[in-house]
């Protein structure tokens, strides 16, 4: 481990001074990502700044019944049992408690789980000397290796990592906005547009800039969201990241389908959302046949390697599931 | 006579209290003054030489002691045989760290950096540059799998199979009306125990070395240190109370053992050296393995022909050698078989004995193998097993000491309910998952080795025993001082069991199930001797307290012995030792095994285990919702740390089957997957019912406390089990683990 030094900031300001010399300094959340890459030498910050001691740990309703804004530093384990969240989105709930473990989750923020990194071998063990993420332009290791737990979706010949989150998931099924702060004072970027798909830079994964801070997730309201299901295909039944997941929800009048929304994980550099999906559902009778097409639709462009290949069908089958649960709920 | 018997009830762990208040010390918690932490540097690179390290440059970091390489490492014995310890194969060249600059395998140590604190050694290790030229490797089991050839070497344990066939299994083969040709395929597999291996080298005034190691074999470290560094025995004691599993990786010496002592002696201070999880990765593994099976049956339903190859992985530098295929020749009842196991080198570290070593490999393919058979010939898998039980053990044309297989069988299919089964495929549902039953038999070598008690009771009645085993999780503490107390007549709280400690006497490494068998057995023997000593003792007592009575009539229990039928004749066991004199009475004794009668027979425990599983037909997720195992062990004398065993093994028996591997890219020639968030072992929630049933078994062969010893039977057999109850509820045949749902969609 590279020696580092240690502030820890009171407020959001001191928090921005910290970041303000320089990338090789780095904001602590929960630690369970950054501070696993710094032991295994992928991350080699000079500075750490900690901000768990910041005033963003609440989960609150916006005014006018505008959603609910997430705190940056809630923890996992307390934003998934938050009744806002249980009762308006569940399917983010359940996303959140289809991640990692009990004490994982307690450790890990909202804006540390937004910006955790994948968990491609290739990147994650330094003795690979190939991976474009981790040195840029080296090559990717796992075009050509090992390559089961990849992306199908969207990666390119430079990268074909994954983004692991579950709660990315399903915040970008419901429409989240990031919240975030800099030099030059507050923006927000929309969950779409916050992590970046590998193109010829994966080493860039998310439009946030090193001189930002997350301070919170908003969550627009959303009547919808809550016939909504997250489904989480893993090799084990719990603590292992996602195959394969899916978040969903579907709101019928009138026996047709008015609000649909499908995203999936684990299949591409960033939560995809499947607008693809989306627009076969709307206006449709809920069934299995419509569900296949829009799956059908989802993956429409998938590409799959080596040891991944299954991705494509499994992907399919997950989203058929998904939506069959949503229905059944 | 004896009347305590705490034998065959369930008693809780005698060390539990230590462990759960974190009283019990383990290896790296050990704490000396001066202490100073080597870190290890691993290759990136899987074969080539190294042709420089900057170790100089990396030794000017403030805190650094010393960075040992090859270069400067000071020289150790030059003899490979020096290297060897009990279980290395006889004529191999065991890996030495820092030795040479051609590397051996991905991961292997190149560089040791010693400084004042762990961080340190951990900051300097992460700027040791080592340039490679890198040559080409071979790490491909399947890729190589041309280049197979019979073993050349012989190991401790491993039984080569018959020379020549029996009968003819071609001819048999060819005419039989169901026949099965299939290949199965079982990846590497690490260990993984919970305790990383750690090693704290006390370097004493004097220069003698106190090493608080994490092992399996305290004496085999000491003699393979003594060996190595040409030491004598009296200069080095190796400690280990306590260990966080080893399931087989700490039977023969590890890496940071030898760099601790390498470290202590050229700095003249103790170090401490522990393996990182990835470094867990570094040097022992259940070695890949490819079968080939051919399996005939006649038209009604008798097992006609075996032919049976296994393809096994081994280190370039020296045999692994287990036994996989000897087992497809002997449970079941069948005259034509041709049994062969075949190596292939590869640069990869020495495989190494791993929980139910070769059998768990060898059964796992076979009974899946008899399964495909039972099939074809619409025969239900128990059934078929019945028919071709076999009475004797075929290969050695022995009978068996004891097999209550049969029992097991019927114990395990009833609790389960097996006759329910349909014998057909994708024959149940339940909701979105497709259900399945499977079953599978286990067997394993019930061994016994030459061991040494060592007794001593003081005054106060205390009575405390001694050898230099190791309990590995197993429960050894608890069930030693079980047997020396049921033996000793003193009462279990005034017994304790030490162990742990080279300069105790003699232990075999504990492995192999058989540390109850050839340790338990020399207690027994000791404490047997001590009574008999006593009786002694008592009949030099002034006015004869027990009379003229004789050894037989007498009862030596509650730390007393008395004339069975006159009981007011008696004297405690202080009072013999105060009357005589004596501040201690002090004996040891080592036990042989009974040879002859076991050179005779068979000695095999065995096992029936069922499962259920549930397949989500659309998306391959697999649970285990049931498993049923009884076991054949000879007698149980802890039932409830043995029921923890045979859990414990089937947890792992079904993370064999669903879930472990270690992925090797072949192009870098690494373990990829070096951590415990991607080396899936199951978690609790993979885990449903399980029932354990123990038959009753009596066997006066296997060694005088009739045990046949539970650590490895458990596991044996689970994942063929498994992949049965899969095939059974899907109709799919996944002929390779671990079964991930890719393999069933
Ligand atoms: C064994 C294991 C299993 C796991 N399994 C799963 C799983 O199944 N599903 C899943 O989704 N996740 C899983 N995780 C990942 C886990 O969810 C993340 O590690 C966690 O969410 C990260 O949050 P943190 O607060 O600990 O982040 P940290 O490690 O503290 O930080 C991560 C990154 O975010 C940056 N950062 C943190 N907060 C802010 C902020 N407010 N503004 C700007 N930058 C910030 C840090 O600088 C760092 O770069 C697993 C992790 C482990 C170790
Ligand atoms: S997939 Fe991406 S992260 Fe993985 S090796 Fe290739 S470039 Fe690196």
């Amino acid at each position: 481990m590279h020696p580092f030094t240690y502030t820890r900031a009171t407020d959001t300001d001191t928090a921005l001074k910290g970041l303000s010399g320089g990338p090789a300094a780095k904001l602590l959340g929960g630690g369970t990502n950054l501070i696993d890459l710094m032991k295994m030498g992928v991350e080699t910050p000079s500075r750490l700044v900690d901000i768990t001691r910041l005033d963003l740990a609440k989960v609150e309703e916006l005014p006018d019944g505008k959603g609910v804004r997430i705190g940056a530093l809630v923890r996992n384990s307390d934003l998934a049992e938050h009744p806002l969240i249980v009762e308006r989105y569940p399917v983010l709930s359940q996303a959140l408690l289809a991640g990692a473990s009990p004490q994982l989750r307690n450790m890990a923020t909202t804006g540390g789980n937004l910006l955790q990194r994948t968990r491609c071998y290739y990147f994650y063990d330094p003795a690979f000397t190939q991976c474009n993420k981790r040195v840029p332009g080296s090559g990717c290791g796992a075009v050509g290796g090992y390559n089961r737990i990849h992306a199908i979706l969207g990666q390119s010949e430079a990268c074909i990592a994954t983004h692991p989150s579950d709660m990315c998931v399903a915040m970008a099924a419901l429409d989240a906005v990031v919240r975030v702060q800099g030099p030059k004072g507050e923006r927000e970027i929309p969950f779409a547009e916050f992590h970046r798909l590998p193109g010829e830079h994966p080493e860039h994964e998310t439009n946030l800039q090193p001189d930002e801070i997350i301070t919170a997730v908003d969550l627009p309201a959303a009547p919808w969201a809550k016939t909504s299901h997250y489904l989480k295909v893993r090799d084990r039944a719990s603590y292992a990241f996602a195959l394969v997941s899916v978040a969903a929800a579907l709101e019928v009048v009138d026996g047709k389908i008015k609000t649909a929304r499908v995203a999936l994980g684990g299949v591409a550099h960033k939560p995809w959302r499947s607008k693809e999906a989306e627009e076969t559902l709307v206006g449709e009778q809920p069934g299995e046949a419509i569900f296949k097409t829009a799956a059908g639709a989802a993956l429409k462009h998938a590409k799959g390697y080596k040891y991944n290949e299954f991705k494509i069908e499994l992907a399919k089958r997950s989203v058929v599931r998904a939506l069959t649960n949503v229905t059944a709920a | 006579m004896t009347t305590t018997e705490y034998l065959g009830k369930p008693t809780s762990r005698v060390d539990g209290p230590a462990k759960v208040t974190g009283e019990a010390k383990y290896a790296a918690e050990f704490n000396v003054p001066n202490l100073a932490y080597g870190y290890i540097v691993s290759s990136g690179v899987t074969r080539g030489t190294i042709k420089s390290i900057n170790a100089a440059e990396v030794e000017k970091i403030p805190g650094v002691l010393k960075v040992l390489t090859h270069e400067n490492a000071p020289k150790t014995a030059s003899l490979d045989r020096s290297h060897r310890d009990q279980l290395a194969s006889t004529h191999g060249s065991p890996f030495r760290p820092l030795y040479q600059a051609e590397l051996q395998h991905s991961l292997q140590p190149v560089a040791l950096v010693v400084a004042e604190t762990f961080e340190a050694a951990r900051y300097a290790a992460s700027l040791v540059q080592v340039e490679y030229e890198i040559a080409p490797h071979e790490t491909d089991l399947h890729g190589s799998r041309a280049k197979a050839h019979p073993p050349k070497d012989s190991r401790t344990g491993y039984v080569p199979p018959p020379k020549k066939p029996r009968g003819t299994p071609e001819e048999a083969f060819e005419k039989a009306p169901f026949k099965v040709e299939a290949e199965y395929y079982q990846p590497a597999e690490h260990h993984n125990p919970m305790e990383n291996f750690a090693s704290t080298c006390v370097y004493g005034e004097d220069g003698k070395l106190t090493i608080y190691q994490k092992t399996q074999g305290v004496q085999n470290c000491q003699e393979y240190i003594c060996s190595v560094f040409g030491l004598s025995k009296d200069e080095v004691q190796v400690i280990s109370p306590f260990m966080g599993g080893g399931f087989g990786a700490g039977l023969r010496p590890t890496h940071e053992l030898y760099l601790s002592v390498l470290a202590a002696t050229a700095l003249k201070r103790s170090v401490r050296v522990s393996m990182t999880r990835q470094q867990m990765f570094s040097f022992s593994h259940r070695p890949e393995t490819i079968q080939d099976f051919k399996l005939a049956a006649t038209p009604d339903g008798l097992l006609d022909s075996v032919t049976h190859t296994a393809i096994q992985e081994s280190s370039r530098y020296e045999e692994f050698l287990e036994t996989v295929v000897n087992w497809s020749g002997l449970v079941y009842t069948c005259p034509n078989v041709r049994l062969d196991h075949q190596l292939v080198y590869l640069d990869l570290a020495s495989p190494a004995d791993m929980r139910a070593p070769g059998a768990v490999t060898g059964l796992y393919g076979f009974e899946c193998a008899i399964d495909e058979l039972a099939y074809q010939a619409k025969l239900d898998p128990l059934a078929f097993r019945l028919k071709n039980y076999s009475e004797k053990d075929q290969n050695l044309d022995k009978l068996y000491s004891s097999k209550e297989l049969r029992e097991a069988y019927r114990q395990a299919s009833e609790k389960f309910g097996w006759d329910q089964r349909p014998l057909d495929p994708r024959s149940t549902r339940r909701g979105s998952d497709l259900i399945g039953w499977g079953m599978a038999t286990g067997c394993w070598e019930a061994m016994q080795g030459k061991a040494a008690a060592k007794a001593v009771l003081t005054p106060d009645g205390k009575l405390v025993v001694s050898s230099a085993t190791s309990d590995i999780g197993t429960g050894t503490y608890t069930v030693m001082t079980m047997i020396a107390a049921e033996f000793s007549g003193v009462p279990i709280e005034n017994v304790s069991f030490e162990l742990g400690d080279s300069s105790m006497v003699y232990s075999p490494v504990e492995g192999g199930s058989w540390t109850v068998s050839s340790v338990g057995s020399a207690v027994k023997t000791v404490c047997e001797e001590l009574k008999a000593r006593l009786f002694k003792l008592a009949g030099k007592m002034d006015g004869a307290p027990l009379g003229d009575a004789k050894v037989e009539d007498v009862t030596f229990d509650q730390g007393e012995m008395r004339v069975t039928k006159n009981p007011v004749r008696n004297v405690t066991y202080a009072e013999a030792l105060q009357a005589n004199g004596l501040d201690k009475l002090e004996l040891d004794t080592t036990e042989l095994p009974q040879l002859v009668k076991q050179m005779t027979h068979g000695v095999y425990s065995h096992s029936a285990v069922f499962v259920e599983v549930a397949v989500d037909e659309d998306l391959g997720t697999i649970h285990v919702t049931r498993v049923v195992s009884a076991i054949a062990g000879g007698r149980i004398l802890n039932p409830k740390t043995a029921r923890s065993q045979i859990m414990g093994a089937i947890v792992w028996g079904i993370s064999m089957a669903l879930e472990e591997e270690s992925m090797l890219d072949h192009q870098f020639g690494r373990f990829m997957n070096h951590n415990y968030a991607e080396y899936h072992v199951p978690v609790n929630a993979d885990i449903h019912d399980i029932e354990v049933i123990f038959v009753p078994e009596h066997d006066d062969v296997v060694n005088p406390l009739g045990a046949k010893g539970l650590g490895e039977i458990g596991i044996v057999g689970v994942a063929a089990a498994v992949t049965n109850a899969v095939w059974h509820a899907t109709g799919k045949r996944v002929r390779s683990l671990p079964v991930t749902l890719d393999k069933l969609l």
